[in-house]
């Protein structure tokens, strides 16, 4: 099978990959997708067994350095605050991901125009809304339409999932100050939708859905694709991107689930690998012709690394709210989320209202931060945190700095002794004057809700979930990797679609933006077919 | 004996020493008390330690270097200590603080919290959430009203 030429190589099979994967597939043409890891059976999430908390920090943690399976590779992040997580596997990122749904906001993709920071991008909303449209239709939304914070245009495809005794307070909070709330979009199915079972509350969605109600791509995009004649080959680590005389991609060097080194030629590659692993995986494939990495003769490869600080934000309120018995995240807060003059930041950031917490997690935390005593006053104490935890996450639009990047470690592999990526990040001076502005907001937002104890981690250190801008797309070769439709700039054939591709990061969870940038980039080839490498 | 035979885990020795449980039993009756009023066991408890004992997995390394990290506190073995100088030797570890008590105490904590008994007594049913779930109050939409009248906070490019 590897020495047939195919059509199309793509590489990862994660959110993007497998968009591009079922677009594709309607041009008939020959696709094969590589996927280092495996498939996930619904039997094997945490929710299925007593201990699905503690899992979560285990086998089932979205650190793959903790995770340590072997298709994970090892990701040097010593000198990074925010630790890098993904998921690896068929389905990639949306295994473990909260199903959290936002859009970017129309802002998002002129920012140097209205703000004069970051970079315009190269596309903007209103091309993107279509493939916005499509991917939720794929992926099932479930929401309230009307959001004020949004265009008019975005239908969820269900009803919003319940309000809830935390939601309750929360909304009424936020009334009290007069401030933007929202239910927040979530592809967790809140009815029966194109073949999946409607959500139950189990309220694991993060380390997979036991019920299969969570609309990740291993269950959505891929289920179709392979039916429409595309070939998945999993446990498949690719360790370079092979070019020819003319520069040219030829296909890619990989190794096969038996360790064998393999070759499979492509007239076109597509690298889906997401802003950590795409940028390792095209410094990897350097040669001769490109020496400092491929598609990097703008040395902008790997650079421009945006993390979205995380800050949590909780208190204690005196009555029972939700805990962990429905979907984590229930509410979103677009109140700060376009720049104002009078703020000493550009950009702005949103409120994720979560429900709670389960008792692993409370007395976890409570204990690392030294609010649970030892001891004969454990059990009263333990009972006036449990199932009483209001919290909140700020994300923070995380602008592009050069200096932000991703290399190749000298030192650490992964277990095919391919170099693993090293990760320079530092926060930076804009995202720090956001997140001491979004600090107060949300102490005011708790309370005015009868929250007390607050406490605040700033940044949590495991929130690396969102990786992008590390092949920013763009007219200018000199400042990009990839030019407006995805193809890089120096490789005609080789075309990246995942979160690298994002020219500034929003301050929103990337995943339907990613999806809808991979659909538009599929878009774009297949009406570009006769003249796709001019 | 078999250990010597066989390839550690990457993550370290997932067997506990019997002086080892003798510690951590110890340990966990200083930190986890059994309750009459809450009518919950200790930490200490032979079905939680057992549950402890298995479930050191990733943090196996980090487990072995809390309990020997006790031993030094102790001068010797904290079990036998009486249990005023326990309680001193558990606030000194305590104000150390470190990555691997924090691991240590998450496993005890991971473990005492699935057990049957706590969470019968914190009013949880003890199942996992698959496949039965759980249910929430829907709430009122109505609540959103302010937000709507308020009309359109995007910005217009």
């Amino acid at each position: 099978m590897t020495d047939t030429i195919v059509d199309i190589l793509i590489i990862g099979a994660g959110a993007s990959g497998a968009a591009v994967a079922w677009s594709l597939a309607d041009t008939k043409m020959r696709i094969v997708c590589l996927e280092q890891g495996g498939w996930v059976k619904p039997t094997d999430y945490p929710a299925n067994d007593r201990d699905w908390e503690a899992r979560a920090t285990g086998d089932f943690s979205p650190s793959p350095n903790r995770r340590g399976r072997p298709e994970d590779y090892p990701v040097n992040d010593d000198a990074s605050p925010i630790k890098i997580l993904n998921f690896n596997g068929v389905g990639g990122g949306t295994i473990m991901y909260t199903a959290h749904w936002p859009r970017l906001h129309p802002s998002d993709f002129r920012t140097r125009t209205l703000d004069g920071v970051g970079q315009d991008w190269p596309v903007s909303y209103a091309q993107l809304a279509p493939f916005y449209d499509l991917n939720d239709r794929m992926m099932g939304v479930s929401g309230l339409a009307g959001d004020p914070a949004y265009p008019p245009g975005k239908i969820p495809q269900m009803p919003p999932h319940a309000l809830g005794r935390s939601g309750a307070v929360w909304g009424q909070a936020f009334n009290q100050l007069g401030w933007h709330w929202w239910p927040s979009d979530n592809t967790a199915a809140t009815e029966a939708y194109d073949g999946r079972a409607k959500c139950i509350n189990l309220a694991h969605c993060t380390p997979g859905c036991a019920q299969g109600a969570k609309a990740s791509v291993d269950i959505t995009y891929w289920p179709r694709a392979i039916r429409a004649g595309v070939e998945l080959r999993t446990h498949c680590r690719v360790r370079r991107i092979t070019t020819g005389d003319d520069g040219m991609a030829t296909g890619a060097e990989y190794y096969d689930a038996t360790g064998k080194l393999c070759f499979q030629a492509a007239h076109v590659v597509v690298v889906a690998c997401n802003g950590i692993g795409t940028p390792r995986l095209l410094l990897a494939s350097a040669s001769a012709r490109h020496p400092n990495g491929l598609a990097n003769s703008s040395d902008q490869l790997g650079r421009n690394l945006m993390l979205h600080p995380y800050v949590s934000v909780y208190g204690y309120v005196d009555q029972e709210v939700d805990g962990n018995r429905g979907p984590p995240l229930s509410l979103w807060s677009h109140e700060f989320y376009e720049t104002d003059p009078a703020r000493d930041f550009k950009r702005g950031y949103i409120f994720q209202i979560a429900r709670g917490a389960g008792p692993v997690v409370e007395a976890t935390t409570s204990f690392e931060h030294g609010r649970l005593p030892w001891g004969g006053a454990h059990h009263a104490v333990f009972r006036r945190l449990h199932y009483r935890r209001l919290n909140l996450s700020i994300v923070v639009d995380d602008l592009p700095e050069a200096h932000n990047r991703v290399t190749l470690d000298p030192l650490l592999t992964d277990g095919h002794g391919i170099a693993a990526p090293k990760i320079d990040y530092t926060v930076g001076d804009n995202s720090r004057r956001m997140i001491h502005h979004a600090i107060d907001k949300a102490r005011l937002l708790l309370a005015t809700a009868g929250a007390h104890d607050i406490s605040v981690v700033d940044p949590i250190p495991l929130s690396g979930f969102h990786n992008l801008g590390t092949a920013r797309m763009g007219a200018d070769p000199k400042t990009s990797v990839v030019n407006e439709w995805g193809r890089a700039h120096d490789v005609k054939n080789l075309f990246i679609v995942d979160g690298s591709l994002f020219v500034t990061a929003g301050g929103v969870n990337p995943t339907s933006t990613i999806q809808a940038l991979a659909l538009y980039i599929a878009d774009q080839m297949k009406q570009r077919l006769d003249t796709l490498f001019e | 004996m078999s250990k010597a035979a066989a390839p550690l885990p990457a993550w370290g020795d997932p067997i506990l020493s019997d002086a080892e449980k003798r510690s951590l039993a110890a340990l966990c009756a200083r930190m986890i008390p059994a309750s009459a009023e809450f009518n919950v066991p200790g930490a200490d408890d032979a079905l939680i330690q057992a549950d402890v004992a298995k479930s050191l997995d990733r943090d196996a390394a980090a487990v072995h270097r809390a309990l020997a990290h006790l031993e030094r506190l102790a001068g010797g073995s904290f079990a036998d200590l009486d249990i005023e100088k326990q309680e001193g030797v558990c606030a000194t570890l305590r104000a150390e603080g470190g990555p691997d008590l924090t691991a240590l105490g998450r496993i005890i904590l991971q473990c005492y919290y699935r057990d049957d008994r706590v969470m019968i007594s914190l009013g949880m049913e003890p199942r996992p959430p698959f496949p039965k779930g759980h249910t929430l109050p829907q709430g009122d939409w109505a609540l959103l009203d302010p937000v709507r009248k308020r009309g359109k906070i995007w910005r217009e490019v």
